[in-house]
């Protein structure tokens, strides 16, 4: 070791038993990479002994990808397993995010564990339960059609004493047998999903059993804290660690692009990393919050056509009024309360690490080829999770203790502070919509021509009935086209490009009701022929207790609905303003979804529930404050999220649809956010605003005219 | 300064010899190995990181360690008793009052100092205790229904 506490170069390599070459890559490229576009994807395992295994004792190990972040699936997911093979719920174990023992999933987002993989475990339980009453017949000599299969045991019709457990027949080894088109049940069929389950993650998070990533904890283990650069963009132009020698205890490591302190302790690594001077060459400053839009109009990529019909102009000329207005949203974080966290372990040349992330099998492939290992030599653990919300696609921290862990010999742990959340957050984008539209004397809408910019083109197209119209997009929610368009990381956010395009579209919708001096509520239904449509946004009139008057009645009242990836959602809200400080109050909400099949109406609620209080952020306070490539929100109390005091009375409404496959909602509920509330502001005022988050300088400067 | 620092843990008296500057926070999860108690801002902003110390909720990250000499610190791997749990940890479990968990150990507990000031809080004063606890993910409607059930069913007799 060198005196000031470097190891060099050979000393990790001895240390870590290696020899050869480190492959050194380029992180950013690497992580800039979508997991959807990574090559070479497979697909869901035919083989359904993939999913389950039943152990002797009849109970049923359930294996998926897919990963429980709080949405519940390690619930949803078990009871659709349940239901189709006909064991009782509680025997069900559910194995998630292991990259060793569980099928390939591309990842734990997009509302896609239901109505995705739903179906893909669905079928392959349903193939087990009739392979296994083919092998209960097989042991009771008596005719499959004679047989019943229920809570994990095969009986005769009529004489339940003649029987014989799964657990019997397969003793916990895979099934070597197969049989085609297995048909799923049908809804009336049902006797668990559909039905409220007790949550399997409850014990565990209630006595402080769960554990994430950040609680693994193995002998030896080093905790690293990363020295950062200042801004994006930065170069490190040299760096002083000769006072981390003051921490007894702690080293510091240099690998190419990555300089870490690492200790025993992360409390004192970190004080030891506060030691390290590192200075940075830093790219010229120019962009902000508020040059950001004009930059974006500027810079995205030429518009695709989405859609089209009818005749724009034609639409304008019959048109008595035109509404030209363009929307605005900010930049917005994820910010999980559990930051990026990992824990890797290399031994016998294989890794092992434990992360908290949403693509367990995306970041196998990174870390594999960030350490120079042939995938199979590489494990991503995935424990709970806390939070994701599409900000744990992206798994840096995995990468970042997995090397670590390689040049030590150690394991390593690597836990992000609130301030490097908040760098490394892959943002909602900051967008712009324009729309230009109009409105005949008879209050129909005669055109619209739509534009969304950098927010992306999902869900853009209106589901009104308007006979001239036209969507666009220009750049995607990836945020990658060109090149440095945003100066730092954007990525999936809960519903991506929707929130954004509902409320643009959602406000218009309004603007022209207001024109027309009719309900808003009412206005939509004459411009909808969708019958789900119809019935949410009635489904939610009802629970609200809406009655009908135009804009601005002075109520407070707002009405916003969206479709989102087959799900079908409409929102009501009463929202109270306080002229003096800008603040807006949201004292109710009443939502009604069509989600199709629902698999856990409990959990369904429970993630309406999260996430119209989670939508409050980003309609009222969420907006992440940079210059250039420096983020300067870099915690909780200049980034406000929602908390108690703000949270409104919340009513759900799931519409019985069985018929219909499932959609989820783990999303949906929040896209209306802030359309419902912009548009209760403006009924509550008369004050319209045209950029979220709706804050109280924002509103004071409207109110003041 | 590296020194023993003693203090009752969760009902047990513990002795670390630590730096005693260090926050409490870390030596509870990697020196005592409890990690009910989670990291999420650092800076005594969110409440995740919230234990009971002489029956006050304080956040532990930003409290030394050499603070705690001589009190009683509860963490939420001590609320349960003789295996049952507390009527708290009963009804977040079953109201559902959390997702994806993270906050949950330091709702709970800030919840139980209050309860154990005020057996009977008004939903105000629920909000009010709770309000310096951040949940990403919304469970706040089911935490608040929680707080309350449980208020009713301890009947006065929070410990
Ligand atoms: S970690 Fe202590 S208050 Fe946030
Ligand atoms: S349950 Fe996830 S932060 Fe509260």
């Amino acid at each position: 070791m060198n005196g000031d506490g470097h190891l060099s170069r050979r000393e990790f390599l001895a240390l870590a038993g290696a020899s050869g070459l480190f492959v050194l890559f380029d992180l950013e490229r690497l992580l800039a990479q979508e997991p959807a576009r990574l090559p070479g994807r497979p697909g869901y395992p035919a083989d359904f002994n993939a999913y389950l295994r039943i152990a002797e004792n009849g109970r049923t190990t359930c294996f998926v990808g897919k990963v429980e972040l709080g949405q519940g699936s390690m619930t949803s997911l078990a009871q659709l397993l349940a239901e189709e093979l006909d064991v009782p719920l509680d025997s069900v174990e559910m194995v998630m995010g292991d990259t060793d023992l569980c099928p390939w999933d591309m990842g734990t987002f997009g509302s896609l564990s239901i109505r995705q993989f739903g179906p893909v475990l669905r079928a392959a339980a349903a193939e087990a339960r009739a392979v296994l009453l083919q092998l209960g017949a097989e042991h009771l000599q008596i005719p499959p059609d004679r047989l019943q299969a229920k809570d994990g045991v095969i009986s005769k019709v009529g004489d339940p004493a003649v029987c014989v457990t799964y657990g019997q027949l397969v003793q916990g080894k895979r099934i070597e047998r197969h049989i085609e088109k297995i048909p799923v049940k049908t809804p009336r069929e049902f006797t668990v999903v559909g039905r409220p389950a007790a949550r399997k993650d409850a014990l565990d998070k209630v006595t402080g059993r769960a554990r994430y990533a950040g609680d693994i904890a193995l002998p030896g283990t080093l905790h690293a804290r990363i020295v950062r650069p200042p801004v994006h963009g930065a170069t490190l132009k040299d760096v002083d660690s000769s006072a981390v020698a003051n921490v007894p205890g702690a080293t510091v490591i240099r690998d190419g692009d990555l300089i870490a302190v690492l200790h025993e302790r992360p409390d004192l690594a970190d004080r030891a990393l506060a030691l390290v001077k590192a200075r940075f060459d830093r790219p010229a400053q120019e962009l902000d919050e508020a040059s950001i839009f004009d930059h974006l109009v500027k810079n995205a990529p030429p518009a695709q056509m989405l859609g089209a019909n009818g005749n724009l102009e034609e639409g304008e000329k019959s048109a008595a009024a035109v509404f030209d207005h363009t929307y605005l949203n900010s930049y917005v974080a994820h910010a999980p309360m559990e930051t990026h966290s990992a824990l890797a372990r290399i031994e016998n040349g294989k890794a092992t690490v434990w992360a908290s992330t949403q693509t367990p099998f995306g970041i196998k492939t990174q870390v594999a080829q960030a350490l120079g290992f042939p995938p199979e030599k590489v494990r991503i653990n995935t424990p709970y999770v806390g939070g994701g919300f599409g900000g744990k696609s992206a798994s840096r921290q995995a990468i970042e203790a997995a090397r670590l862990a390689k040049i030590t010999g150690k394991p390593v742990q690597v836990v992000w502070d609130r301030a490097e959340e908040f760098f490394y957050d892959t943002f909602r984008p900051a967008a712009v919509v324009k729309i230009r539209s109009g409105l005949t004397s008879a209050g129909k809408i005669a055109f619209w021509d739509f534009k969304v910019i950098c927010a992306g083109e999902r869900e853009a197209i209106p589901f009104y009935d308007i006979p001239n119209q036209r969507t666009a997009s220009a750049g995607g929610w990836q945020g990658d086209q060109p090149p440095g368009l945003h100066p730092f990381a954007v990525g999936p956010w809960r519903a991506p490009s929707v929130n954004t395009s509902t409320f643009a579209r959602e406000s218009q919708i309004d603007i022209m009701a207001a024109r027309a001096k009719a309900d808003p509520l009412e206005f939509r239904l004459n411009h909808l022929s969708d019958p789900r449509m119809v019935r949410v946004l009635k489904a939610a009139a009802e629970a609200f207790g809406w009655t009908p008057k135009a804009a601005p009645s002075g109520r407070g009242f707002g009405v916003a609905c969206a479709t989102y990836i087959g799900t079908y959602v409409a929102t009501l809200a009463e929202v109270t303003v306080d002229r003096a400080t800008g603040r807006v109050r949201v004292g109710r909400v009443a939502c009604a979804q069509d989600m199709g099949l629902v698999v856990n109406p409990d959990g369904s609620r429970q993630q309406t529930e999260g996430a119209i209080t989670m939508g409050l952020g980003y309609a009222l306070t969420e907006e992440v404050r940079f210059r250039g490539g420096e983020v300067l929100t870099r915690n909780f109390d200049n980034y406000e999220i929602p908390r108690f005091s703000w949270l409104p009375a919340i009513k759900t409404v799931l519409i019985d649809n069985p018929e219909t496959p499932a959609s989820g909602c783990g999303e949906p509920p929040i896209v209306c956010m802030g359309a419902v509330i912009a548009n209760a502001l403006h009924d509550a005022t008369g004050v319209r605003l045209f950029q979220l988050p709706m804050t109280p300088d924002r509103l004071k400067s409207a109110l003041a005219g | 300064m590296v020194q023993p620092v003693s203090f009752k843990l969760n009902g047990k008296p513990v002795r670390v010899t630590v730096d005693d500057e260090r926050m409490l926070l870390w030596v509870l999860r990697f020196d005592l190995g409890l990690t009910g108690t989670k990291f999420g801002c650092g800076e005594g902003i969110c409440g995740a990181c919230t234990v009971i110390v002489d029956d006050k909720a304080v956040r532990s990250c930003s409290t030394r360690v050499k603070d705690v000499a001589g009190k009683r610190v509860l963490t939420i791997e001590g609320l349960e008793q003789d295996g049952k749990l507390h009527a708290l940890q009963r009804a977040f479990l079953e109201r559902h009052a959390f997702q994806c968990g993270y906050c949950t150990p330091g709702m709970i507990l800030a919840a139980y100092a209050l309860m154990l000031a005020n057996p009977h809080p008004t939903r105000e004063q629920v909000v009010k205790a709770l309000d310096d606890n951040l949940c990403r993910c919304g469970s706040h409607t089911r935490v608040l229904e929680a707080v309350e059930v449980a208020a009713a069913a301890t009947r006065g007799r929070v410990r």
